[in-house]
C-alpha cells in the first residue's frame, strides 16, 4: 500500500523537492551577504540603544534582499495552503471522481489502511516540506529578525518575530499549518467527493482560519502581561503639531511608551481616571499621538519648541491619564509556537480521523 | 456444480438515496461455482446490488453476504472477491506495468506469471499509460487485475457495456478462458441478454429489485415454449402451463409458457424460445418498448 501511495504522490513529491531546492539555492546565494552586513553593522556588540545601528543595517539592505524578505512571507503563507489544495483536496476526491477508488478498495487492503497510509505518507511529506522551508527561511532571515528586535519595531515593515506576520512564517508553526491545511483538504475532498469544489473550500476555510487564529486565539494561548501605569510627562519629551496657516495646535506627540523590546503588543491605550479610553489617540512604537489636543492646552507665546508646551504638560498632568498596555513578552515566542503547533497538529489528526471514519461508515459508491 | 455457500446471498436488501430507493427489499441467492448472468433493465438495481455486495455501499436495510462473509469486512474477505467495476476504471496516470505492480503489492495471492502472460497475450505495452489505452484494452487490464488476484468469486458490473462488438467478444473470450482455468465463480451483470447468453450457466432476471425468473440457462430453455394454436383464453390452458405472455389475433393465440413437462397437445405448435425472447417476455413488455428499455444507457 505504501508503494501505491508513493507511486501516486511521486510527481508531486518531486515538484516539492525541486521547489525546496530552488529556495535553498536562493537562500544560500543571498544569506551570507545579509549575515555579513549584520556583522559589520555593529549590532552584534550593541546592547542598549541600538535603534540607529538597526536603521543603518536596514538601509544597507539591497532591493533584492528586501524583495526576498517580503517574498518569504508570501512563500510561508502560501506553502501550507498550496499543499492543502493540491495534495490534500485531490487525495481522495480525485479517486472517487475517476472511480479508481473501486480498484483500490477491492485489493487485499482494507480501506481504513488505504486512507491511513495515504494520509500518513502525504501528510508527513507536507509537514517535512513546511519544516524545511521554515528552517531555510528562519536561518536566512535570522540577521533581519535580530535587527528588527534591536530596532524596537521602529523601522516600518520589520517587526519582531512574535508579531503575527513574522510569527506565522518562523519556527515550528508552519509544520502545524501544513499538517492542518493538508488534513483540511483531504476532509473537504472526502465530504464533497469532487476535487475542484474541495480545493476552493480548502483555500477559503484555511485563509479564514489563518486570519482568525492570530487575532482571536493566539493572544489568549498564554495569559498576556498587563500593566496600567500613570502617564508621566515630566521627564518625557513632548512634541506638538501646529497648523502652519492658523497657528492653532493640531496635535500632541507624547514620546516613550512602556519599553518592551520584542513584545507583541495586543493593546495599548491611554485611559482617563474613570477607565474610559481617551479618544483620538494613535499609539505607535515610538509613543502616542493625540490628534485632537485636550482643551485649554496652549503653547504660550513662545510657540512650539523645547520650551513651548509647558502649559500642555500641566493640562495633561491635571487629567491624570494612565497608559494601559497588554502584551505577550518576547520570551513567549517558543512557548506560543509549540502550543499553536500542537493545536494545529491535534486538529489535523482529528480531521484525519474524521476522514477515516467517514470512508469506513458512509461508504461511497 | 452447486456449492454449500452462495456466491451472493441477499435478504431484504435495500439501499435508499434520499427518498429514492435504488434497491428495495431484494432477497436473492446467487449460486457459487458457475457463471451467473445478472440481467435487467437500467434502474433494476443491478449496480446497486453489486456495489452492496462488494462493500462499496452500506445497505439501508437488510443484509448481504458474499461467500458467507460480510462484504469487504477485512483483508481475507477482500482477497476472495475480484471486482471489475462499471466503466472499468484504471489509474490514468499509471502505466500497465504499474498496475501489475499495484496488484502484486496489494494482494498476497497475486499470480504475477498469470498477469504477465495475459498482458502479453493481449499485446499491451507495459510502458503505456492506462489513460491512453482504448476502452477494450482498459477493460482487459481491469479484468487482468481482478483475475491475477486469484479470487474465488469474480464480480463484473456491466464490464462490456461501453465496448465495441469486437472488444466485447474478446473480453468475454478472455473471461471464459479464465473461468475454465481458474475455477472461478462469476457474477456478471448486463442490461443486454445477448451479452450474457454465450457465457452464462445460470441467469437471474432482475426487475425493480426483484428476481423475475432465475435458473440454469439449460433449464430455462428446456421449460419454456412458444405455443401457437386456435384462439383461446389463457385461463383455459392446463394448470401445468404457466403463461408468461400471451397475444391474440382473430383466430389464433400465441402463448409463451413455462412447463416442466413436454407439450403433447397436438392442437398446439410448440416452438423453442431463444434466451433473449424468454428474458424479454419476463420483462413483461411489448417488443417495441422492450428494445427501447434495453438500450444502452
Amino acid at each position: 500500500m505504501i508503494w501505491l501511495a508513493w507511486r501516486q504522490f511521486r510527481t508531486q513529491a518531486i515538484t516539492a523537492a525541486v521547489a525546496l531546492a530552488v529556495v535553498a539555492i536562493v537562500a544560500a546565494a543571498t544569506g551570507p551577504g545579509i549575515a555579513s552586513a549584520y556583522t559589520s553593522s555593529g549590532l552584534p556588540g550593541c546592547h542598549t540603544s541600538c535603534a540607529t545601528d538597526a536603521s543603518n543595517f536596514f538601509v544597507g539592505l539591497n532591493r533584492l534582499d528586501l524583495l526576498l524578505y517580503f517574498g518569504s512571507f508570501l512563500l510561508m503563507y502560501l506553502a501550507p495552503a498550496l499543499m492543502g489544495i493540491f495534495w490534500g483536496a485531490p487525495l481522495i476526491a480525485r479517486e472517487v471522481e475517476t472511480g479508481t477508488h473501486r480498484i483500490a478498495w477491492n485489493q487485499t487492503v482494507t480501506r481504513t489502511r488505504w486512507i491511513l497510509v495515504k494520509l500518513a505518507l502525504v501528510g508527513l511529506a507536507a509537514v517535512a516540506t513546511a519544516g524545511l522551508l521554515s528552517l531555510i527561511v528562519t536561518w536566512w532571515a535570522n540577521p533581519i529578525s535580530h535587527a528588527a528586535l534591536s530596532s524596537g519595531g521602529q523601522v516600518s515593515g520589520f517587526v519582531p518575530r512574535l508579531d503575527p506576520p513574522v510569527f506565522d512564517a518562523r519556527g515550528v508553526a508552519p509544520l502545524g499549518y501544513a499538517a492542518f491545511a493538508f488534513a483540511l483538504g483531504v476532509t473537504a475532498g472526502v465530504l464533497l467527493r469532487r476535487t475542484l469544489p474541495a480545493m476552493a473550500v480548502t483555500l477559503v476555510a484555511f485563509a479564514v482560519i489563518q486570519v482568525l487564529v492570530p487575532n482571536l486565539v493566539r493572544p489568549h494561548l498564554l495569559p498576556p502581561t498587563h500593566v496600567t501605569e500613570p502617564l508621566n510627562f515630566q521627564h518625557r519629551p513632548i512634541g506638538a503639531n501646529v497648523n502652519a496657516a492658523t497657528g492653532q495646535l493640531a496635535g500632541l506627540q507624547l514620546a516613550g511608551p512602556v519599553a518592551k523590546p520584542g513584545a507583541w503588543v495586543l493593546s495599548d491605550v491611554i485611559v482617563t481616571p474613570s477607565g474610559a479610553k481617551l479618544p483620538n489617540v494613535t499609539i505607535t512604537p515610538s509613543g502616542a499621538e493625540l490628534t485632537v489636543p485636550p482643551k485649554a492646552c496652549t503653547f504660550g507665546a513662545a510657540g512650539p519648541g523645547p520650551t513651548g508646551p509647558h502649559d500642555c504638560r500641566s493640562v495633561l498632568a491635571a487629567m491624570h491619564l494612565r497608559q494601559s498596555v497588554t502584551w505577550q513578552p518576547a520570551s513567549r515566542f517558543w512557548p506560543l509556537q509549540y502550543i499553536e503547533t500542537g493545536i494545529y497538529l491535534v486538529l489535523a489528526a482529528g480531521l484525519g480521523w474524521v476522514c477515516a471514519a467517514q470512508l469506513g461508515r458512509r461508504r461511497t459508491a | 456444480m452447486t456449492n454449500a455457500t452462495a456466491a451472493i446471498e441477499a435478504r431484504g436488501l435495500g439501499k435508499r438515496y434520499g427518498r429514492r430507493w435504488a434497491l428495495a427489499d431484494c432477497t436473492l441467492s446467487i449460486p457459487a461455482g458457475q457463471v451467473v448472468g445478472l440481467v435487467g433493465p437500467n434502474g433494476a438495481g443491478k449496480t446497486t446490488l453489486i456495489s452492496l455486495a462488494t462493500g462499496m455501499l452500506a445497505p439501508t436495510t437488510g443484509t448481504v453476504e458474499v461467500l458467507g462473509g460480510a462484504p469487504a469486512s477485512g483483508p481475507d474477505q477482500l482477497a476472495r472477491v475480484g471486482y471489475v467495476a462499471q466503466d472499468t476504471p484504471t489509474y490514468a496516470g499509471l502505466s500497465v506495468a504499474d498496475h501489475l505492480r499495484l496488484g502484486a503489492r496489494l494482494n498476497p495471492r497475486w499470480d504475477a506469471a498469470l498477469a504477465r502472460d495475459r498482458i502479453g497475450q493481449l499485446g499491451l505495452d507495459l510502458k503505456q499509460k492506462a489513460g491512453k489505452l482504448s476502452g477494450g484494452q482498459r477493460a482487459q487490464l481491469a479484468l487482468t487485475l481482478a483475475l491475477a488476484k486469484q479470487p474465488e468469486l469474480l464480480i463484473l458490473d456491466e464490464p462490456i457495456a461501453s465496448l465495441d462488438p469486437r472488444a466485447r467478444r474478446e473480453f468475454l473470450q478472455v473471461l471464459m478462458n479464465a473461468v475454465a482455468e481458474q475455477e472461478l465463480s462469476v457474477v456478471i451483470s448486463s442490461h443486454q441478454v445477448a451479452d450474457l447468453e454465450r457465457v452464462s450457466d445460470y441467469l437471474i432476471v432482475l426487475v425493480d429489485s426483484r428476481v423475475r425468473v432465475d435458473g440454469t440457462v439449460e433449464n430455462l430453455l428446456a421449460t419454456h415454449h412458444l405455443l401457437t394454436g386456435p384462439r383461446r383464453e389463457a385461463g383455459s390452458l392446463p394448470a401445468s402451463l404457466q403463461v408468461i405472455t400471451e397475444s391474440h389475433t382473430g383466430r389464433q393465440s400465441t402463448f409463451l409458457v413455462r412447463s416442466s413437462e413436454p407439450i403433447v397437445d397436438p392442437a398446439w405448435t410448440a416452438e423453442e424460445v431463444s434466451l433473449e425472447d424468454l428474458v424479454l417476455a419476463y420483462l413483461g413488455h411489448a417488443a417495441g418498448s422492450q428494445n427501447q428499455m434495453l438500450e444502452v444507457n
